[in-house]
């Protein structure tokens, strides 16, 4: 992957975070490095306890790490205090203050970093505006509504301009239309102010839709950082494949790599072009992966071919799950579907699977 | 439909229960009724009169006893809730830990000794110390009603901090406010009606207290209480049920505002 140019707002080097001691040790970060680009929506995405929220608390200064530096802008400041790093956190439970109202939540960075009363009046005004709360200044934030408290928490957050904005699963508590309304503000606020976000979610279509990279984390590691693209199309390893979307695990003998490309045959006979990652000489035997909608089903022979178990309807499309001949895997193909026609399968079919040039990727386990 | 359980149709219960609130409120009642005796007699009722108001009101010796009382019971309360503040905000503040129920329960320990143990062990060690320094003021009653006020001030405090969520003075840190600012502008608005909970509460348990306080007493510093028990020993007066009544009357308030205090803003 060529270094793309751009400043690093945050680089996190060989950071390692240990729990508790001796034997009871458990290893939450296991020498963890990445660097975040300036105005970056980066997003570190996996399941619970793989690690994303003990990164973000070390960023953020609530935890220290055990080994390692954490740079902002090229300070390290693994060991500040909270309240001495120009970063700020949107709290997976907003946090909000009740005691005080929307205006004097989101003015209270600015009124602790000493600013004069006009200066944080100004402001606060702007980041009403800029979530658009202008109307609810006044009320308590036990008053309003988990979307709005959600808007008070970002702006809150935002008000101090910081260098670094980490979200800490900010949309788990809304309901689905919500969450998907507050996605695209998210993005929103994130281009009009051009502040780097760092954002947490276990959600895998959370973050394809809303990140320009991410980093896979799996038990206190980061497996494999790309764009959405990179990490759909091009997975690392099997378990960055098997966690993002449907994937078809095929086994295959790999040969032949040139620019990229390998050959790859199947155990069917059948030989495919596969991509693969660079630097990485698979030898022998290796791990092919295929999206369930970069294959096609056909009638007659093809790369792979089976019989047809199970057609599945999903509305925007259809899924047809094909036993395997000569083995017992199923293999899942993924059809756009048009209206007022079926998918031309029917249960007990014999169908051929048509893999394109483009289709498949060697993994690296 | 078939009746759901419910223990208030079992037979007897109602009798129970009334005969469980005459036996908590009639001697009560009768106190306060004969408190308003003409009759020199707590037992014939002479007619009405607010004469043991008076001379309870005129009399040296209760006022002395009063004053004291409050004196060593605001004191008291007050450092007590300071104390208990203090601990409730260290057991409750950061993620739990090994020992952290050996600390409540070395805290609550007052709640669990019998008061008469604790009465006994203190005045061989106060004596002890006025034997060196020679003093014997109010210090040691005010030392000893802290000392077990601190788990009732202490109580109300930490069920307050065990509903506030860490996250809050996180939040607060985060956006650049010190410990101490964190503390005073997030933290102790929030804490404050467990705060004056603990302080009322501490303050009615240390008017209250005899059996403490007859121990650690020196001579000339009866409180309410045991100048009134000291009374009782030479026979009764409707004058004491006045007393009583008075002090009755005080603790319903002050208990009355705790329970507002502590329901606010929940």
């Amino acid at each position: 992957m060529p270094e793309q140019p751009g400043k690093n707002a945050i680089e996190v080097r060989g950071v390692r975070k240990v729990f508790g001691a001796g034997d009871a040790a458990v290893a939450a970060l296991d020498t963890v490095s990445v660097s975040i680009r300036e105005n970056e929506f980066f997003t570190l995405l996996g399941p619970s306890g793989c690690g994303k929220t003990t990164l973000l608390r070390l960023i953020a200064g609530f935890d220290y790490p055990s080994a390692g530096e954490i740079l902002l802008y090229g300070d390290d400041i693994a060991l500040l205090p909270p309240f001495k790093r120009p970063v700020n956190t949107v709290f997976q439970s907003y946090a909000l203050f009740p005691h005080m109202t929307v205006s004097q939540n989101i003015g209270f960075g600015l009124e602790m970093l000493g600013k004069p009363k006009a200066e944080v009046k100004a402001r606060v005004a702007e980041m009403l505006k800029l979530v658009r709360m202008e109307h609810l200044a006044s009320r308590r934030t036990s008053q309003i509504s988990g979307g709005q408290q959600q808007r008070v928490a970002l702006a809150r957050a935002l008000a101090p301009q910081p260098k670094v904005l980490l979200l800490d699963e900010p949309l788990s508590a809304l309901d689905y239309k919500l969450r998907k309304e507050m996605q695209i503000e998210l993005k929103r606020l994130q281009n009009q102010t051009g502040i780097t976000f760092i954002f947490v979610t276990h959600d895998q279509e959370e973050a394809l839709t809303m990140s320009d990279r991410i980093a896979v984390m799996s038990s206190g590691k980061i497996l494999q950082v790309g764009s959405p693209w990179d990490i759909y199309d091009k997975p690392a390893d099997r378990f960055v494949a098997d966690f993002i979307g449907e994937t078809n695990f095929l086994t295959a003998s790999i040969a032949g790599i040139e620019n990229g490309k390998a050959r790859a045959t199947l155990k069917s006979g059948a030989t495919i072009t596969a991509s693969v990652a660079d630097g990485f000489q698979p030898k022998g035997e290796a791990t092919v992966v295929v999206r369930p909608e970069h294959a096609k089903l056909v009638k007659g022979k093809a790369e792979l071919s089976g019989t047809v178990e199970n057609v599945v309807y999903f509305g925007t499309d259809t899924h047809i799950h094909v036993r395997l001949d000569g083995s017992d895997d199923l293999f899942i193909v993924r059809q756009q579907n048009a209206r007022s026609a079926g998918c031309g399968f029917e249960t007990g079919d014999k169908a051929g699977i048509a893999i394109g040039d483009d289709a498949a990727q060697v993994l690296r386990d | 439909m078939a009746k759901s359980f419910s223990i208030r149709h079992q037979p007897g219960f109602t009798t129970i229960a009334a005969v469980c609130f005459v036996a908590l409120y009639m001697p009560i009642i009768v106190l306060v009724v004969y408190a308003f005796n003409e009759a020199p007699s707590t037992s014939e009722w002479g007619g009405f009169s607010l004469k043991w108001f008076q001379s309870a009101s005129q009399n040296a010796q209760v006022i002395d006893a009063t004053l004291r009382s409050f004196q060593i019971a605001a004191i008291a309360a007050t450092l007590a809730t300071i104390a208990a503040t203090m601990a409730a905000l260290a057991t409750t503040r950061t993620p739990p830990y090994p020992g952290l129920t050996f600390k409540y329960a070395m805290i609550n320990q007052p709640l669990m000794v019998p008061e008469i143990v604790t009465g006994v062990a203190l005045l061989i060690f106060f004596s002890r110390i006025k034997i060196f320094t020679g003093y014997s003021g109010l210090g040691y009653l005010i030392a000893a009603h802290t000392a077990f006020c601190i788990p009732f001030a202490y109580l109300p405090i930490r069920a307050r901090l065990e509903n506030m969520d860490l996250s809050l003075e996180r939040a607060a840190a985060d956006l650049y406010a010190t410990p101490w600012q964190a503390f005073r502008r997030v933290t102790l608005p929030l804490l404050w009606p467990g705060i004056l909970a603990g302080l009322m509460l501490a303050f009615v348990i240390s008017l209250d207290d005899v059996v403490i306080t007859e121990f650690v007493k020196s001579g000339g510093q009866d409180t309410l209480p045991t100048y009134m028990l000291g009374q009782i020993r030479r026979g009764i007066t409707p004058e004491i049920n006045a007393i009583s009544t008075a002090f009755l009357l005080l603790s319903v308030v002050i208990v009355t505002l705790f329970f507002f205090v502590s329901r606010k803003r929940d």
